[in-house]
């Protein structure tokens, strides 16, 4: 009977840098801001790791492939370094390469390092699907872009649940407007300033019914964390933050071409959180989770992730948006860092960055963020479209 | 007997008036002025995609494993060499078991076609023939030629049995005319003076033809119930059947206030509007122009009343939406260079051996269905999509470019490129079963909405001019109520 990985594996270390159009700054610049940080938190030294992952999604535009950008520019004396990509979910993926290796027993501590450089590929936003897909997707599939699929999610959603344009795009922009008030108390996010719903309602659409404030940021940036066997953590500091789980679902390709899916929520998010619900042993998510960062690529994926994650009833996470559940002072705190709202989402950096605000809350570091006795923390982080994607949730506590 | 057994066209969705194309560049050259509206083709479409489109309104319900040959007349492919009647025939599903051909260089290929494909059937190399003919020709900003030249398709399917209008003679004359001309390296049509191409071009080649026809077959022009033939002017069109003989009510009318001179087109497309309202028993006279012209006549059966389901020049001439923006329309015909930013200019080259292997699922739509649960899915899968079910290998071909289907969610997306922003693209569901995302063409993000019936339609899907290659696909419109 496979154990999961619960309690087998801590955090002992965390970096981020500032995230934001960083034009003055390389990608290696990033890596090594993320990893100074990281080392230092954790109190340990580089020849003390014997092995990293390394996430990066855009590799064409701008660090290249492989493991290489991150062994050369830290210097790592000849360490299998192993470079994971997963759409935006990449930075999940190179803490899972780490924890399964210190779980495995073959290391007793692993980096992980997500960095990506978005603000040199020339778009504005992501660059398109079709460039990142292959070759045979760009003969038969529209154009799209992430604002786009993402909105026909929305329009699915406002015509599922009997929402007319005005009710759906105000409870998003409810969603939007909490998250930048939590950037505006935090110096690394990039995005700062409070934006009321009305502002949110009237700004120009980027992709019907979503707007520019229902859209994350466009920035660069890079996060790491150490992990070591949990029954070595302490050694290293009195407050590591335990893994509970770590979980990743991929689509099955019956979203996109069967039927049955309804398009208002994200499969692999519901099938990830129970995945992952199960492994930590959680039976009531609403109670037990006191705090999370979602994937709020876009308004609407954070608002169908509550239900998809089982903070909000299937269909009634409007109700639970209005009343402030989701607000920093409310019971269940979603994005106290800002988000991709206001960090905006250099690609392979977003996962590391979530863990790090939950890894920092634990510790009760969070400044004028603080939540008040977090006791467990959840991030989610979804790579692709609503109906073609992979969500990867973990979760951590003390 | 051989004859056409089925018709059908296509006229795009766009109009626009004449006077918006005068109110921008009448400054120009004054006497460019034109009555009425001239059919635009969209953004997402050409002589092919019209082709395919005028092809299926003409096959339309019919066996499309029996067709042995199409022909396409057109002298606006987007490839000097890369057979567009290849690309059709593709897009119609037809077998490759096939003969296919392009008519070109000539405004009356369209007839040649039509002849040719009669032709085969009466030699006995086939049994069953289309001939189709599109075009969308491009007029310099300002030109005479701007105004008049509308874009449009018609298709006639020619074969020796259940035919509703028998071909009963034909007569050709060829001259080597420069009345206009592309050189090798020309966007635009160059052309002599209007007054020479009109009393030393249609006015006299026109009636050469005809009048043989007429002598060879022992006939008067009083004979037919209808005289179709194209021409510049509607005063010259009018002046040529009078000095033929011809009835006001006899002459077929031309279509230059509402599609405008569609090429190779035009003939064909008046060929079909006469078919429209054709009894049986009437006699049809064609005649075609273009480096001379080629006459035909043809004697209407009681089989035409099994067609009259074709949504042809009728239907749609009344399914139009008007184009208010010339600078609009200018950039649909590539004639203004437009801001495509990085999302427009960055395309990775087409694979052709990847298309050439995927070529019906690309091209024909073709998907597969799960033979042990039924399923249709899209692009064709090996394993069975249904979760459920799930077999290996036991998937047969499964066309959805024929299915209807119903728009199931969508989106207007002013980030991605598009030639007419916003992009309207959607998730369509088909009846029967299958799904997958497609553009939506041929609409205003404003007229859709969740559930809305939609079909599928053949079109230009990117362009990549620095390497010459044009891409198709299959995009949803909605239906017209």
């Amino acid at each position: 009977m496979a154990e999961g990985i619960k309690d087998k594996v801590a955090i002992i270390g965390m970096g981020c840098t500032k995230f934001g159009e960083s034009w003055d700054k390389s990608y290696e610049d990033l890596i090594v801001d993320a990893f100074k940080e990281c080392i230092e938190d954790a109190g340990i030294e580089k020849k003390d790791i014997p092995a990293a992952w390394f996430a990066s999604c855009f590799d064409e535009v701008f660090a290249g492939k492989a493991g290489t950008p991150l062994s050369t520019t830290l210097k790592l004396p000849f360490l299998p370094v192993t470079r994971v990509e997963n759409f935006c979910a990449s930075g999940t993926e190179a803490l899972r390469g780490a924890a399964y290796a210190v779980a495995s027993g073959v290391y007793d501590i692993a980096l992980a390092l997500g960095v990506e450089k978005l603000k040199d590929t020339g778009y504005g936003g992501l660059p398109d699907f079709g460039s990142v897909m292959g070759t045979k997707n760009r003969l038969i599939t529209p154009n799209m872009t992430a604002p786009g699929a993402f909105a026909m999610m929305a329009t699915r959603y406002f015509s599922v649940y009997n929402l007319s344009p005005e009710e759906g795009k105000r409870m998003l922009a409810r969603i939007s407007s909490k998250s930048h008030h939590n950037g505006t108390l935090n110096p690394k996010a990039h995005l700062r300033r409070e934006v009321t719903v009305e502002q949110i309602m009237n700004a120009p659409i980027v992709a019907w019914p979503l707007g520019l404030f229902d859209c994350c940021g466009v920035s660069d940036g890079g996060a790491a964390a150490i992990v070591t066997r949990a029954d070595m953590a302490k050694k290293f500091r009195p407050d590591p933050v335990y893994v509970k789980s770590l979980q990743i679902a991929l689509s099955s390709g019956e979203e996109i071409g069967y039927t049955d899916f309804d398009y208002a929520h994200v499969e692999t998010g519901y099938r990830a959180g129970q995945r992952a619900y199960r492994e930590a042993g959680i039976t009531n998510p609403r109670e037990e989770i006191s705090m999370a960062e979602l994937h709020d690529c876009f308004s609407i994926t954070e608002c169908v992730t509550y239900e998809d994650l089982q903070f909000s009833a299937r269909g009634r996470a409007r109700e639970d948006i209005e009343s402030g559940r989701f607000d920093l002072d409310g019971p269940q705190p979603v994005q106290p860092d800002g988000g991709l709202k206001c960090f905006g989402h250099p690609i392979a950096a977003s996962g590391l960055r979530m863990i790090y605000e939950m890894y920092k809350q634990l510790q009760g570091k969070a400044g004028p963020r603080q939540i008040k006795n977090p006791k467990l923390a959840l991030t989610h982080n979804m790579g692709g479209m609503p109906a073609l994607n992979l969500i990867g949730v973990c979760i951590v506590g003390l | 007997m051989v004859g056409i057994t089925s018709y059908g066209a296509y006229i795009p969705r766009y109009r626009i008036n004449r006077n918006t194309i005068y109110s921008a560049m009448g400054w120009l050259n004054p006497a460019t002025l034109m009555p009425g509206e001239k059919a635009v083709a969209n953004c997402d479409e050409d002589n092919i995609s019209m082709a395919v489109a005028a092809s299926l309104d003409c096959l339309n319900g019919l066996e499309r494993e029996k067709i042995e040959g199409l022909y396409l007349a057109t002298t606006t492919s987007p490839y000097r060499e890369r057979q567009a009647a290849g690309i059709v025939a593709t897009a119609l599903d037809l077998r490759p078991e096939i003969r296919t051909a392009d008519f070109t260089d000539s405004i009356k290929a369209g007839t040649t076609a039509l002849l040719a494909a009669c032709d085969a059937i009466k030699g006995g190399s086939a049994k069953r023939v289309i001939a189709c003919a599109a075009d969308s020709r491009l007029g310099k900003a300002g030109s005479a030629q701007e105004e008049i030249y509308g874009d449009g398709a018609a298709a006639l399917l020619l074969g020796d049995s259940g035919v509703i209008a028998t071909l009963e003679g034909s007569y050709s004359v060829s001259y080597d005319f420069t009345d206009h001309w592309r050189g090798e390296e020309d966007k635009f049509d160059r052309t002599w003076e209007d007054r020479w191409i009109r009393d030393v071009g249609y006015t006299k080649f026109i009636p050469e033809a005809i009048s043989g026809l007429l002598k060879k077959y022992e006939l008067s022009i009083k004979d037919f119930a209808k005289v179709v033939y194209p021409a510049l002017y509607v005063r010259e069109h009018a002046a040529i059947g009078k000095g033929l003989g011809a009835d006001p009510g006899q002459i077929q009318q031309q279509m230059l206030a509402t599609v405008g001179d569609s090429g190779v087109a035009s003939p064909l497309m008046m060929l079909v509007a006469a078919l429209e309202d054709a009894k049986p028993g009437d006699k049809i006279l064609l005649a075609s122009y273009g480096n001379g012209s080629d006459a035909m006549f043809f004697q209407v059966t009681q089989e035409i009343d099994k067609v009259r389901d074709r949504r042809g020049i009728k239907g749609h001439l009344a399914l139009k939406r008007e184009l208010t923006s010339y600078e609009k329309y200018a950039a649909f015909r590539g004639t203004i260079p437009i801001e495509k930013g990085i999302r427009g200019d960055e395309i990775a080259f087409t694979q052709l051996s990847n298309l050439w292997r995927e070529r019906r699922a690309v091209l024909a739509l073709y998907g597969s269905k799960c033979k042990r649960c039924g399923t249709p899915q899209y692009p064709p899968q090996r394993i069975c999509v249904r979760p459920d079910c799930g077999a290996i290998d036991e998937m047969e071909d499964y066309r959805f470019s024929d299915k209807k289907g119903h728009l199931f969610t969508y989106t207007g997306d002013s980030l991605a490129f598009s030639t007419s922003p916003p992009a309207i693209y959607g998730m369509i569901d088909f009846e029967g079963g299958g799904r997958y995302n497609f553009d939506l063409t041929d609409c205003d993000l404003d007229s859709i909405k969740v559930g809305m019936p939609v079909e599928m339609s053949f079109r230009r899907k990117y362009a990549d001019p620095a390497r010459g290659i044009y891409g198709y696909f299959w995009k949803a419109v909605p239906v017209q109520a």
